[in-house]
């Protein structure tokens, strides 16, 4: 049996078609074979957070799937988030609260945060501190102390909500 | 680090993987994949296939079926912490769900998955067991039932055969009377419970009866205690206390002494959860 699948999916929406070891994570395939290098490769067994992308819309760990169970899939890094101006505003509220020092999480807590937002736009409310610190608990960082993470992220929650209204 | 190399093969069928399985007895299943991949990334695993079962159609229902919940293998956490249906009928389930690992980590896994792999640490394992649960799975010979109280055997050991697929668990759906409790004990949110308690029970008029306690991180399994259930339905909460007959190990997270210390305390949480639950 083959030790290598081909596989087409979309990335960041771009279709792409490539041959793989069955053995490769989803992270290692977009840093290594498509040069997606701002997911982040940390821990490697779920626990940092620091490889957090998108695929088919929800959030997953890239380190905890294999890339050859993506063919078919809609693949978004934080490059796609970034270029898209979908995080533009948590970008700058990271920025301007210096809720990232060495950055190594940044791109992961940002695409964490951005599906929380999206949940609560869906149910028109903003997530208490309490709701941004439990869906970020999946995400380490190891520099800010966490607490001018959840000021931009609240931030961001706050005038996306003022803006809507 | 990286995964040791192996094949992989995206089954379309049950009956696909059943015969992958007989032919490849060093393959395992590929599910939600949230604890699978992290061991072969680690290489505490190195299986020669990975059958991949997310494809097969129909495995990840949940539903009311003849007064019983049936969720199927593949239903992911993040279904099951949405469903009207697992609120309303299997509420242990729904409060369990947000200790589950972390968001991204719901978005995958699978309940099935958590079923088959019985991890000690687990949640879903305990509220099986507390619940009184079964598990469906089907294999060569055709499916089979078991319960909860017989599936789990060892550590990570399970009834399963080695060409048995866990297709579903079922769950007895809440009567009115029906009262359960959940705590647990982590240093992170989401991160594996250094002592949890999974419980149900009935009213009966100021009390409990048929009381069931499991815990989890403190065996090779998920755990009863039945000379603590007694004592809960005498409404004795410090008698339940005394009589917890637990032995943990010590482990990266806690030595056993604080182990037993903690599952004394979830136990008080949980007692004052069953008995404040008013219909």
């Amino acid at each position: 049996m083959s030790m290598d699948i081909d596989i087409t999916l979309t990335v960041n929406g771009e279709r792409v078609t490539k041959r793989v070891e069955a053995r490769k994570t989803l992270v290692d395939f977009v840093r290594d074979d498509l040069a997606l290098t701002g997911s982040h490769v940390g821990c490697e067994h779920g626990v940092c957070g620091a490889c957090t992308m998108r695929v088919d819309g929800v959030i997953v760990r890239g380190c905890l799937m294999l890339a050859a169970q993506c063919d078919g899939a809609t693949v978004e890094t934080i490059e796609g988030l970034s270029d898209s101006g979908e995080v533009a505003d948590l970008q700058a509220a990271f920025e301007q609260r210096n809720a990232l020092q060495c950055g190594y999480c940044t791109p992961g807590m940002l695409t964490a945060a951005q599906e929380l937002l999206q949940q609560a736009k869906e149910r028109n409310a903003v997530p208490s501190r309490e709701e941004i610190r439990e869906h970020i608990s999946g995400n380490y960082c190891r520099c800010t102390g966490y607490h001018a993470i959840v000021d931009a992220v609240e931030s961001v929650a706050k005038a996306r909500a003022g803006a809507k209204s | 680090m990286k995964p040791a190399p192996f094949a992989y093969r995206k089954a379309r069928s049950l009956d696909e993987a059943i015969a992958l399985l007989g032919e490849n007895p060093d393959a395992r299943l590929l599910a939600g994949g949230q604890s699978l991949i992290a061991t072969l990334n680690m290489r505490l695993s190195a299986p020669g296939l990975l059958i991949d079962i997310n494809g097969i159609g129909g495995l990840d229902g949940i539903g009311l079926k003849g007064g019983a919940v049936e969720i199927g293998a593949l239903a992911r956490h993040c279904a099951a912490e949405r469903s009207d249906t697992v609120s309303k009928h299997a509420p242990l389930i729904a409060r369990a769900m947000p200790f589950i690992g972390h968001a991204a980590i719901r978005n995958r896994g699978t309940l099935g998955g958590s079923i088959a792999f019985a991890d000690p640490a687990a949640e879903l394992p305990a509220c099986l067991l507390a619940l009184d649960g079964e598990v469906d799975a089907q294999g060569p010979s055709g499916k089979r039932t078991i319960k909860a109280g017989d599936y789990f055997q060892g550590l990570y050991e399970t009834a399963l055969g080695p060409q048995e697929i866990l297709t579903a668990i079922r769950l007895p759906a809440a009567a009115a009377d029906t009262r359960i409790g959940f705590a647990e004990l982590a240093r992170r949110h989401g991160d594996y419970a250094i002592v949890g308690l999974a419980a149900s029970a009935r009213g009966d008029g100021k009390g409990l009866k048929d009381v069931r306690l499991a815990y989890f991180g403190v065996a090779n399994t998920p755990l009863r205690v039945t000379k603590s259930e007694a004592a809960l339905t005498r409404g004795d909460i410090d008698g339940a206390v005394a009589a917890l007959d637990l032995d943990p190990h010590d482990d990266i997270q806690a030595t056993a002494k604080v182990k037993k210390h903690l599952a004394g305390v979830l136990l008080r949480r949980v007692a004052a959860q069953l008995m404040e639950q008013r219909p």
